[in-house]
């Protein structure tokens, strides 16, 4: 039994440490990758230790950029993913805050009607209503704007869910307390209902920024001007795009620079993330 | 402070439940008006409707000399402590006593005095900084008083807000909401399920059963004169002792002094007892099935023969004398018994 456990505790360790390097090795090649020099890669040959143009690399990518390779200044597609990232993570949150309050709290006519479209909302997300949804945009004349890369991602049920579950574990009395303070629906919305879902707030702005950051494929179909480009977007330009090679070793830098938002994003708001995924407070 | 006016009152649920069937009840000025009655018999319902909280089916209600049907609880002019606190956890003590006054208008200087008050009253002015996540049982309970008083409203609504705390705190809470309430002499009602709270507490009781009041009365008269077999049932512990006339008639002695038609009668474990009496109007004979000391006084079932449910007597002190399976005869006076018709449930005489 004893032999039997040290093997066992061996192999689950060994399938660990696996799944980290399958994990951490593609971002240790990146952080290597771009601190060499251009012409590192040409010759085919991944090294594995830091090379020295890793300021020289990081300076080139954020102040100049190589327009003729594809690739601007990342300065400007950080800041247009910042923007699409945070209006979708707050107007995300906004609408879903709102319309679980409606479905909790209010009794409307087709309440359960209104209920079972946002769930089925679930079922489409942008990739699948993505033709129409880009005619509608187009129509609207919202193709290269903050409006078009943002809006068409803020309906969605999974956070009007979570909050939606959320209120229905306040207590009953909770509102009755209000109402009988002389508090009206909007007033106990603010002062109490906000209050209490702030640590969820928090995960779902965290989960939603993230979301909105890493969108790939709606950013690429609306923006033809390159003043609207994400970063996202911005990569694989700069690998497919320009006449020339790859320049791998730029790419890797705006590889990391576009990973860094998120994790800052992430280590800001750990705390409160990590509250609002575990525990409600009550 | 002011009189509250409840004229058949009914509460349909959407389902056709009727939770409240013609409940009237006058209640004046400073009164403290105490609903007792078992879970589902309408007490929280009618307190919820007198709050605003719960729609009125039919009937009028009025506070002060306003009807007050339709308008919302703020604008009631109650205050109301609910059963679980309902404290806002994300504010402090004082933000919670605070709130009301706010959205009331009251100007910050008014505010800081008005809960200083309050505080000062409730004996929780360290806590005012403090969130409610940080205060024991005793304390949140203050704290649902303080923001009830802090208002000073026309009347107060309890619904059950002893029932979370402990025994020993339980009795401590009860005797400051009565000198509170006799103090401020502001008219309050007050639900309970647990009768010694109601009788304690109360100016008037009411006892409510199937969402229909069975009696309305001081407590001494509740308890001295219950209205109905369910008043005599519920009030008092241990429960009053029913016993049917014609097995009274076969086993037992009774005096002819009972009104006609009265076919149950009624004692109470304590008017029972095990000594001589002068002229005894009940006596009847059996075996000690269980003796239960508990300190000052102990409780003795008789096992009457031919009866399925033994009688209970309450004696003081332990009555060392007896043992289980003891024979012993109980007897009454004539006025320990309270004739009941068995069809009707009302008392006759």
């Amino acid at each position: 039994m004893v032999e039997n456990d040290r093997w066992g505790t061996l192999l689950a360790h060994v399938i660990l440490i696996l799944g980290v390097f399958v994990v951490v090795f593609p971002v240790y090649v990146a952080i290597i990758a771009s601190t060499q020099e251009s012409g590192t890669f040409l010759r085919g040959v991944m090294p594995l230790l830091p090379g020295s143009y890793g300021w020289e690399n990081y300076r080139t990518v954020i102040l100049e950029g190589r327009s003729n390779a594809g690739a601007p200044p990342i300065g400007l597609m950080l800041w247009n993913s910042f923007v699409m990232a945070m209006m979708i993570a707050v107007g995300k949150i906004a609408i879903s805050l709102l319309s679980a309050f409606a479905i909790v709290y209010f009794r409307f006519p087709f309440r359960i009607f209104f209920f079972w479209i946002i769930f089925i909302t679930l079922m489409l997300p942008v990739e699948v209503r993505i033709v129409p949804t880009f005619q509608v945009v187009a129509s609207l004349g919202m193709l290269n704007t903050y409006a078009g890369l943002s809006i068409p991602l803020i309906a969605s049920a999974t956070a009007t869910f979570l909050f939606r579950q959320f209120f229905m574990t306040v207590p009953e009395e909770m509102l009755e307390a209000a109402r009988v303070d002389g508090a009206g629906p909007m007033k106990f919305f603010k002062d109490i209902l906000l209050p209490l879902s702030i640590t969820n707030i928090a995960a779902m702005f965290v989960i939603m920024f993230i979301y909105g950051w890493n969108q790939y494929l709606w950013p690429l179909l609306i923006t033809t001007d390159d003043g609207y480009y994400t970063i996202v977007m911005g990569i694989q330009r700069m690998v497919t795009g320009g006449d020339s090679e790859p320049l791998w070793h730029l790419i890797m830098a705006t590889v990391v620079m576009a990973a860094l938002p998120p994790i800052l994003v992430i280590l800001f708001m750990q705390r409160l993330f990590v509250k609002g995924l575990t525990e409600t407070e009550k | 402070m002011a009189r509250i006016v409840i004229d058949d009152l009914h509460k349909v649920y959407a389902g056709g439940v009727k939770a409240v069937t013609g409940v009237s009840l006058d209640i004046a000025d400073g009164e403290m008006i105490v609903l007792v009655g078992p879970s589902g018999c309408g007490k929280s319902t009618l307190l919820r409707m007198v709050a605003g909280l719960e729609t009125i089916s039919s009937g009028t209600l009025s506070i002060g000399d306003r009807v007050v049907n339709d308008l919302e609880p703020a604008q009631r002019d109650i205050a109301m402590v609910f059963q679980n606190y309902a404290l806002y956890p994300h504010m402090t003590v004082f933000g919670n006593l605070a709130y009301g006054l706010k959205n009331r208008g009251v100007s910050k200087a008014d505010i800081d005095r008005q809960v200083r008050q309050a505080a000062e009253m409730l004996e929780i002015t360290a806590y005012l900084d403090r969130k409610p996540r940080a205060l024991s049982g005793g304390q949140r309970q203050r704290v649902a008083m303080g923001r009830a008083l802090v208002r000073e409203p026309a009347a107060f609504l309890f619904d059950e807000p002893l029932s979370n705390l402990d025994a020993k705190l339980r009795v401590q809470m009860r005797v400051e909401i009565r000198q509170l309430q006799k103090r401020l002499r502001t008219t309050s009602l007050y639900v309970t399920h647990d009768q010694l709270e109601a009788l304690t507490m109360a100016d008037r009781l009411v006892v409510l059963n199937g969402g229909v009041i069975e009696q309305v009365g001081t407590p001494m008269e509740v308890y001295d004169k219950p209205a109905t077999v369910f008043v005599a049932g519920f009030i008092g512990s241990p429960a009053m002792n029913m016993l049917e006339m014609p097995y009274l008639k076969a086993r037992g002695r009774l005096p002819d002094a009972l009104p006609s038609g009265a076919d149950l009668i009624g004692v109470r474990p304590d008017d029972l007892v095990l000594d001589a009496l002068d002229a005894p109007a009940l006596s009847l004979t059996g075996t000690v099935a269980l003796l239960e000391p508990a300190g000052a006084e102990s409780h003795i079932y008789v096992s009457l023969p031919g009866r399925a449910q033994p009688v209970t007597v309450r004696v003081a002190g332990v009555p060392l004398h007896l043992a289980e399976g003891a024979e012993i005869t109980l007897r009454a006076p004539v006025d320990a018994l309270h004739p009941f018709d068995a069809a009707s449930g009302r008392r006759l005489a």
